[in-house]
């Protein structure tokens, strides 16, 4: 406990912290041997320069890399990868399928997507961000781009999440496998996980397969968490095949199935969400005049989403709610160097369908069903044009990046349409809209200073639930959502700055940026409306507010005392205000992490610290009260062994070493996260 | 074989183009102009076949759409342009009444259809029961004769018509015309709204107001957005307005009715507490 205590006094420590402390803690870690839980390592720069992308690229698997020691928790959940991200935040409802966020920006302005691909939830109430579809097993990596940086793959405001799929990709390997088993003591999670790669320079097929079914959680203090209970199935296949030198294709399919998932936060829970998600992609090395690397593919996927209130008690009504959604689309990119340009041009499109409807039962049994569509078939067309051109000036870098999108949204369903009329009397059943995207980054360096600037415009249309929800209930506001088909495009205007200083030992940059969003779509109350859930407060519709502003500012440090050592902190405050000055919902107050990596040879360790201030920026009119300060600690510790050719790795470690009762801004409804938790992985890879 | 086919084709193409241009200029249709309507009843009488038609399967307790025609009994052809009235009676068990109801008016597109409607505010039972008398005029000759019907509660046994003593002490009808099959959407409401007289005369009240407020009970009583209310329409001599139901299930449509000059004939404004008026209709889907 001593030692621990003493940890937390480093991280308190001013910058410039003195030598003998450093030795005396040196040789504690050394024993402790400590990775990081935070895992700000895992955060690895694009290059070892900062290049003019501001993208985070997010290491999720380290099988083909077999770089164990870089993950902090093997095994856990992506969205505690991406939680380990400086720009994102976790929204969450509970245990399972929390909503990522990026800038304090949601799902509907971000543009997340699946090794390029388009996925869209079929959840109304937000139960399953695409985050959720997918296994950490069959990842390689996630890129996070801020703002209109993140608009290849889609049209945003506040970014991108482009999540990597795992790939031999023709590496000569032969045939690898590995079994992974993890175990979390506060929720009795169990994790099975099975890889099987076969791999060869013309060819290669990986599988994997896992299995994670955990209990409810026990909150800080030992109180349980009802229906936190998740249990989660998730195979994928991933296959290539070079048609010769230069061509090959490549085939992926994944099936994740999650069950009986428990929603603590929400009045309901999910008996089933299932994903599969397919892709067919053709590469080839070069097109024709200076174009290369073109590369496409042709995709499909199809969500469906149950929910589930049958466990609960005291429903006031019991409802069935599914929800389904497929998407289909393509995309076919190419690369061009001309001079000092590197070009990038990006075709895309998707067409989706999101269905959602409600059936509720009458307590009174002779009475007919209730029963309407919650979201009316609503089909999605976007085609979009995307081109990048980075250009190497004197000294610094330019990059300029386009998209142009034309996107169509048609109410297919009847019912639906004539529902949303009830509303909108005058609604058209189509409506297009035109979407672009600008944005300039230009790096300069002038060692060891490097600057980065971006300017940028973008807008994006409204979600399916925006436009076109009928009745969903907010559980954090309390309140029935009706979308508007006639909202105007959100725009965002952006500009960001990071300036760094970097040393071999030490690093140090402060970055900013600040969003002015026009249109900026949010629920807002209709005294005239009248509730339909049971114990609502009242109706919101969606509508444009004049305008927003985002602020957000990070400071980040980085230092190596010795090589084996690496202390890396980082301190953020967001700020985000309407046009009358109140502020927004769900924007994180100050907040603050740090840690301290020991690696060397087969051991690593890490001890890390995370908190933030009270929450003094907050809007009770979206169901948000003030939220506590907290700081947390945690620790870990890593060995890899080497039995022949085999490699096994284990890792240990406590999180939430304290057993700190606390809730974050963005947890639903104030649940709190979870107490001191042990976890023990094993992974044993056989090459 | 193949030319008997070809002569069986061309028979039924010449019969249906004859029965299609011979709509305005013959009075025997070889269509039935009624197809989609049910036979509720059929009287034998005077060497007639009076024959009514409903949408429904049976005369119903509320509103009932009703079109009659006149067979000749021998030559079997419908008599174009009767003249017919009706009188609805309960015989209950120790008073009569009758019902409101329309005239019957030719349709304009089939000159051997008579249309009009009829309210029954209750049901026939073993004990009470209904008859209608149908005073009709054929070429120049009057006959009478009077047919028993049975009415029955709607299937869902949803309040579609009420009966009840206004605050100017006057008795009134309001029976629900539309949506006969509501939908989730903004429906066309319609309703028709008598004064009774006295037992054997009621007679259609205009320039009276009704307001509406629908409620699913079963769903914390939540009501719906634009709905209008229902106004007097001196063309249909109904009562019109708008009614937005947002979900399928059990609708409550509770109502105010207030006179020419606005004062509250009947029913309560729904609050926290009143929470449905004495005045309503049922709907469920
Ligand atoms: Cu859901």
């Amino acid at each position: 406990m001593t030692i621990i205590k003493c940890a937390h006094k480093v991280f308190t420590l001013p910058m410039a912290w003195c030598q003998p402390t450093i030795k005396w803690l040196t040789q504690w870690f050394v024993i402790l041997g400590m990775t990081n839980i935070t895992a700000q390592e895992l955060i690895l720069p694009q290059d070892s320069i900062i290049t003019v992308n501001l993208d985070e690229v997010i290491l999720i698997s380290a099988r083909k890399t077999l770089d164990y020691h870089r993950q902090a928790k093997p095994l856990s959940t992506l969205e505690e990868y991406l939680e380990s991200s400086k720009k994102v935040t976790m929204v969450k409802r509970g245990a399972y399928a929390w909503e990522p966020s990026l800038n304090n920006m949601f799902s509907e302005r971000l543009s997340i997507t699946i090794d390029g691909m388009k996925i869209f939830g079929a959840c109304t109430d937000k139960m399953d961000p695409i985050t959720s579809y997918v296994e950490v097993s069959n990842l390689a990596k996630a890129y996070v781009a801020s703002g209109q940086q993140g608009a290849k793959h889609g049209s945003t405001i506040g970014g991108a999440i482009d999540l990597q799929l795992e790939k031999s990709d023709f590496r000569d390997t032969g045939l690898q496998g590995g079994v992974e088993t993890g175990f979390e003591s506060n929720n009795e999670m169990n994790v099975w996980g099975v890889n099987l790669d076969y791999s060869r320079s013309n060819f290669y097929i990986d599988a994997d397969l896992s299995y994670r079914k955990a209990e409810n959680y026990s909150a800080g203090g030992g109180e349980e968490v009802a229906f936190s209970q998740f249990e989660k199935f998730n195979v994928a296949i991933n296959s290539g095949y070079k048609l010769n030198e230069h061509q090959s294709l490549a085939a992926s399919i994944i099936f994740d199935d999650a069950r009986d998932v428990g929603y603590p936060a929400l009045p309901m829970d999910v008996s089933m969400a299932q994903g599969v998600i397919t892709s067919i992609g053709f590469e080839q090395d070069s097109l024709f005049g200076s174009l290369f690397n073109w590369n496409s593919k042709l995709y499909f996927n199809t969500i469906t989403h149950i929910m589930d209130d049958t466990n609960r008690p005291d429903v006031p009504i019991h409802m069935d709610m599914p929800g389904w959604s497929d998407t289909y689309g393509f995309f076919s990119e190419v690369r061009s160097h001309i001079k000092k340009h590197s070009f990038l041009f990006k075709l895309d499109g998707y067409y989706n369908k999101s269905l959602a409807e409600m059936t509720m039962y009458p307590n009174v049994p002779e009475e007919l069903p209730m029963f309407m569509l919650t979201w009316p078939d609503v089909r999605t067309v976007n085609v979009g044009f995307y081109v990048e051109d980075e250009i190497g000036l004197k000294g610094s870098t330019l990059k300029v990046a386009t998209r142009l999108a034309l996107q169509n949204q048609d109410v297919a369903d009847e019912f639906g349409l004539n529902s949303l009329r009830i509303f909108y009397p005058e609604m058209q059943k189509s409506k297009t809209r035109f979407l672009k995207s600008i944005s300039g980054q230009w790096h300069k360096m002038w060692m060891p200073w490097h600057l980065n600037v971006g300017l940028s415009y973008g807008d994006r249309a409204p979600s399916v639930s925006e436009g076109y929800g009928f009745y969903l209930f907010n559980s954090f506001d309390n309140h029935d959502y009706i979308g508007d088909p006639e909202l105007a495009n959100e725009k965002s205007m952006e500009v960001n700055a990071k300036i760094s200083w970097k040393k071999e030992k030490f690093k140090l940059s402060a970055e900013a940026n600040f969003f002015h969003i026009p249109d900026y779509i949010i629920g807002e109350v209709d005294p005239n409306l009248s509730v339909m859930t049971i114990g609502a407060e009242g109706v919101k519709v969606y509508k444009n507010l004049e305008y927003a502003n985002l602020f957000n500012t990070s400071l980040e440090m980085e230092y190596i005392p010795f090589s084996q050592f690496k202390w890396t902190s980082l301190l953020s405050y967001h700020r985000a205000v309407d046009q009358h000055k109140e502020n927004l919902p769900f924007i994180s107050p100050f907040s603050y992490r740090s840690s301290l990596t020991y690696n060397k040879g087969s051991l690593s360790g890490t001890i890390g610290m995370t908190g933030a201030g009270k929450q003094v920026h907050y809007n009770s009119k979206f169901g948000e009260d003030q939220t506590k300060a907290f700081t947390v600690f945690s620790l870990s510790l890593g060995k890899t062994f080497n039995f022949n050719n085999d490699l096994m790795y284990t890792k240990i470690g406590m999180e939430n070493i304290f057993d700190k009762k606390y809730s974050t801004y963005s947890d639903w409804k104030n649940i709190p996260r979870m107490g001191r938790n042990f976890f023990v992985t094993v992974s044993y890879a056989i090459n | 074989m193949k030319n008997l086919k070809f002569i069986l084709v061309l028979v039924l193409l010449t019969l249906g183009f004859s029965s299609c241009s011979s709509d305005n200029d013959d009075n025997i249709l070889v269509i039935n102009p009624l197809e989609e309507y049910n036979l509720i009843s059929k009287i034998e009488d005077n060497g007639h076949h009076i024959e009514l038609y409903a949408e429904n399967q049976d005369f119903i307790i509320g509103y009932n759409e009703i079109m009659i025609r006149i067979k000749d009994e021998v030559t079997g052809e419908y008599f174009s342009n009767p003249t017919i009235s009706w009188i609805p009676m309960m015989h209950m068990m120790n008073m009569k009444h009758s019902a409101p109801k329309s005239n019957l008016s030719i349709m304009k597109e089939n000159n051997t259809i008579s249309k009009g409607f009829l309210v029954f505010q209750m049901a026939s039972n073993s004990e009470e029961f209904w008859d209608i008398t149908f005073n009709y005029k054929i070429d120049g000759k009057e006959y009478v004769t009077t047919q028993v019907i049975d009415v029955k509660a709607p299937k869902d046994k949803r309040q579609q018509v009420t009966s009840f003593l206004g605050n100017d002490e006057t008795k009134y009808v309001l029976a629900m015309v539309s949506p006969k099959t509501p939908e989730v959407t903004i429906n066309d409401f319609k309703a028709v709204l008598f004064k009774m007289e006295d037992m054997m005369t009621f007679s259609v009240v205009k320039d009276f107001k009704v307001g509406i407020d629908p409620r699913m009970p079963g769903m914390g009583n939540h009501s719906s957005p634009n709905n209008k209310d229902l106004t007097y329409d001196e063309t249909t001599k109904c009562y019109i307005g708008k009614l937005s139901l947002t979900m399928t299930g059990y609708w409550k449509i509770n109502m105010t009715l207030f006179n020419e000059v606005g004062e509250l004939i009947k029913g309560e404004a729904l609050t926290e507490e009143q929470e449905s008026s004495s005045l309503y209709f049922e709907l469920e889907f």
